[in-house]
């Protein structure tokens, strides 16, 4: 029977169990959402914005482990995908985004709303498909799927010209796909093992470093097992949060230019780091000439071209962290028999002592500070199924300081990319995924700006988000950056003037909207909002001038930290 | 220091630019590229030269490695492959000096493809040395046009170039 390319699209769709495609329509994809809106396992979920839909389905995928879908029309629909589309390549997050494209015959001649979206993706995805022929159909959205969610995840778009819509085929959804150049290393290579085995057991101060390869692979649980059957200090990045309990003793909690003084000081007198699913980021390295130099480095990760791209490795193991952990717990156990071996007690005193010595802190009096507002929300989240996501700037790095993360997938924030407006996006698609689970976004009034009107999604779903914004009035990262290196001259980071009153806002949305001015205020109003199944927004009018510490500025050695404001403040 | 990039990859649409690109966005020139089908006709060979470190070159061979339309990639050494580039020479060719162009084109088994009033074409193929040489020995006749095809490269021997 023949069917139009419109309605092999979406029977592909269906047949790879997407649940939502966030999107907005247009002229290109009439004939697409004439048969999307039939579907009965596919919701379309209206957005406000593009950029909001890519960055939804991305928060989809984190929370998820699912492929997160995103759609948009040709032109500036498309153009508005792109920085989602590169938040998720920088984050290796696997979506698929389909863009409408005006027909074959007219690509080329600067058509009514044309921009070719293949070309201008293609430093930022994993792969792209123009379709040419509605035939391809089946084969492409498999393909496309496949490629998004395995190896090292990622992007992948698709560009449907309106004819491949509208043409007839005769269609079947492909059951096995044949893609000769794409072959992921999925397990790890046994001699590697057996040679991180040797370095473990040959090393006195061995130190895990986790990223986000981790969450992405599914391997908390294999990571756990390894530490706590090894006890060695464990650090994560940013993306690895939730990759080990930060509850844990073994835990350094985050490392790099915001990190816990302890986690960098125990990784730069490390003689063996355990890289797994981590990329040595110049964010986490600081000065590479000066990082960690008397270590061995044991590289775990599942992309080839990450080994050695930033800092020389001694024992690279390309594969899957999942299955390469569980491998290498089951060499370590036949290696240390008994488990009363701790031949690491010394080191984990010393980090312990750094520990003591160099809490995360920040002063408690009357102010309203950013720290307090985020120990509150965890001590009211912690204990229930929770996502939590984060704007960009200083609010992210207080809340990857200040809110444990113990559970994958519970923690989501633009990492590589670092994008402003990631929060509240992510936060509808998370919600969208696990509707049980309270969705909170620790968000900048910066960041929250520049996604608000999407707002009206998350209200017109009646999502109980909660959107909790560290309000500064500054671009306040930016503003840090001004403070402590260039002579407190702030230069165009000033939002007071034209600041929204968010309360009025949410309202204006058929959200609700709550403003806290004082420590004592913050519970009652995290409590109520809580409670509440609708959408939510909470300002907090904390203290303009707070800074993130420690911080190691950028290009400096990352035990060269900067605790607490140089006390000479010329202004 | 130069080193040639053979790829297989398959004859799909966009393979070329995101291949291009990629060396771009590492910062490397392209020296040279050619293209061409190979015994499979979905399966074209492309062979690249660069002129660049190693270190910097493995990040960029890693990387193509992951192109979805890239399936075998090595990189050949100059000394254990061969090498090839075809030029097309078109000279001022007066009744006077064609006898000596055509002595020149003869040392280098140079095929003579057009030929008018006033000027000759030659075909030469060989390696880069042989064919900058003739180019030098022809200048002072006066090159009216020039075209010269990027190097393609094969593995000295039995063995395959993609191993
Ligand atoms: C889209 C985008 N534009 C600009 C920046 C540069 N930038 C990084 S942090 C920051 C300030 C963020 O302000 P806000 O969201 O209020 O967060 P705060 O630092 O005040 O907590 C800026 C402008 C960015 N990361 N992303
Ligand atoms: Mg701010």
């Amino acid at each position: 029977m023949k069917i139009t390319g419109a309605e092999a699209l979406i029977k592909s769709l269906e047949n790879e169990n997407v649940e939502y495609i966030f999107g907005i329509p247009g002229g290109v994809l009439v004939d697409i959402h004439h048969h999307l809106c039939m579907s009965k396992k596919i919701k379309h979920i209206l957005m406000r914005h593009e950029q909001v839909a890519a960055h939804a389905a991305d928060g989809y995928a984190r929370a998820t482990g699912r492929v997160g879908v995103c759609m948009a029309t040709s032109g500036p629909g498309a153009t508005n995908l792109v920085t989602g589309i590169a938040n998720a390549y920088m984050d290796s997050i696997p979506i698929v985004a389909l863009t409408g494209q005006v027909k074959s015959p007219m690509i080329g001649t600067d058509a009514f709303q044309e921009a070719d979206i293949t070309g201008i993706t293609l430093p930022v995805v994993k792969h792209s498909y123009l379709l040419k022929d509605p035939r391809e159909i089946g084969r492409v959205i498999k393909e496309a799927f496949y490629i998004a969610g395995s190896g090292r995840p990622g992007p992948v778009l698709i560009d449907i010209p309106r004819d491949i819509s509208l043409a007839e085929v005769d269609f079947k959804y492909p059951d096995s796909i044949d893609l000769p150049g794409y072959k992921p290393t999925v397990r790890g290579n046994p001699k590697q093992i057996k040679l991180a085995v040797k370095a473990i057991m040959a090393s006195e101060r061995p130190i895990v470093y986790a990223g986000g390869g981790v969450i992405l692979s599914n391997a908390a649980k294999e990571l756990t097992s390894l530490v706590r059957f090894l006890r060695v200090p464990v650090t994560t990045t940013l993306m690895g949060k939730g990759a080990f309990p930060e509850t844990d003793d073994l835990s350094l909690g985050m490392l790099g230019m915001h990190g816990t003084a302890y986690a960098n000081y125990a990784i730069n007198e490390s003689d063996l780091i355990i890289a797994i699913g981590a990329r040595f980021d110049d964010r986490v390295t600081g000065n590479p000439e000066k990082f960690a130099v008397n270590a061995k480095v044991i590289h775990i990760d599942i992309d080839p071209a990450e080994i050695g791209k930033n800092v020389n490795v001694d024992v690279p193991i390309v594969g899957d962290a999942k299955q390469i952990l569980s491998g290498l717990l089951v060499a370590l156990k036949t290696e240390i028999k008994s488990s009363k071996h701790r031949p690491w007690g010394a080191w984990l005193t010393k980090v312990e002592a750094w520990k003591a010595k160099h809490p995360l802190f920040y002063k408690k009096d009357k102010v309203l500070r950013p720290q307090f507002i985020i120990e509150q929300i965890y001590a009211l989240t912690k204990d229930t199924d929770h996502v939590i996501t984060t704007g960009v700037g200083q609010n992210q790095m207080w809340a990857a300081q200040f809110y444990k993360t113990d559970t994958a997938r519970d923690f989501l924030s633009s990492g590589g990319l670092g994008t402003m407006g990631y929060g509240m996006p992510a936060a509808i698609g998370a919600q969208f995924g696990r509707p049980k689970s309270l969705v909170v976004d620790i968000d900048g009034d910066g960041s929250f700006q520049m996604v608000s009107q999407d707002l009206a999604t998350a209200a017109a779903h009646k999502l109980p988000i909660k959107i909790c914004i560290l309000n500064n009035m500054y671009l306040g990262m930016v503003r840090q950056w001004q403070e402590l290196f260039y002579e407190c001259r702030y230069a165009a980071v000033d939002l007071a003037p034209g600041m929204p009153d968010f309360v009025k806002l949410a309202d204006a949305y058929g959200a609700k909207g709550i403003r806290v001015t004082k420590n004592e205020e913050v519970k009652p109003a995290l409590e109520k909002a809580f409670k509440d199944p609708s959408t939510y927004v909470i300002e907090f009018c904390i203290d303009r001038e707070e800074c993130v510490f420690p911080m190691v500025a950028p290009g400096a050695e990352i035990t060269d930290m900067m605790m607490e404001k140089p006390a000479r403040r010329s202004r | 220091m130069k080193h040639i990039v053979s790829a297989l990859v398959e004859n799909k649409p966009g393979v070329l630019v995101r291949i291009a690109g990629l060396f771009s966005r590492r910062g490397f020139n392209i020296e040279s590229l050619a293209v061409g089908p190979t015994e499979h006709p979905e399966i074209s060979r492309m062979t690249i030269v660069v002129d660049v470190a190693d270190q910097p070159l493995e990040q960029v061979t890693k990387q193509l490695h992951k192109l979805i339309n890239v399936i075998k990639l090595s990189e050949l050494r100059m000394d254990e492959s061969v090498q090839r580039e075809l030029v097309m020479i078109k000279i001022k060719a007066p009744a006077a000096k064609r006898a000596e162009i055509i002595e020149i084109a003869d040392i280098f088994r140079a095929n003579i493809v057009d030929v008018s009033r006033d000027m000759i074409v030659l075909e030469v193929t060989g390696t880069e040395s042989k064919i900058d040489a003739i180019e030098n020995l022809l200048i002072p006749y006066g090159i009216i046009e020039f075209a010269r095809t990027g190097k393609i490269a094969l593995a000295r021997g039995s063995k395959e170039t993609e191993q």
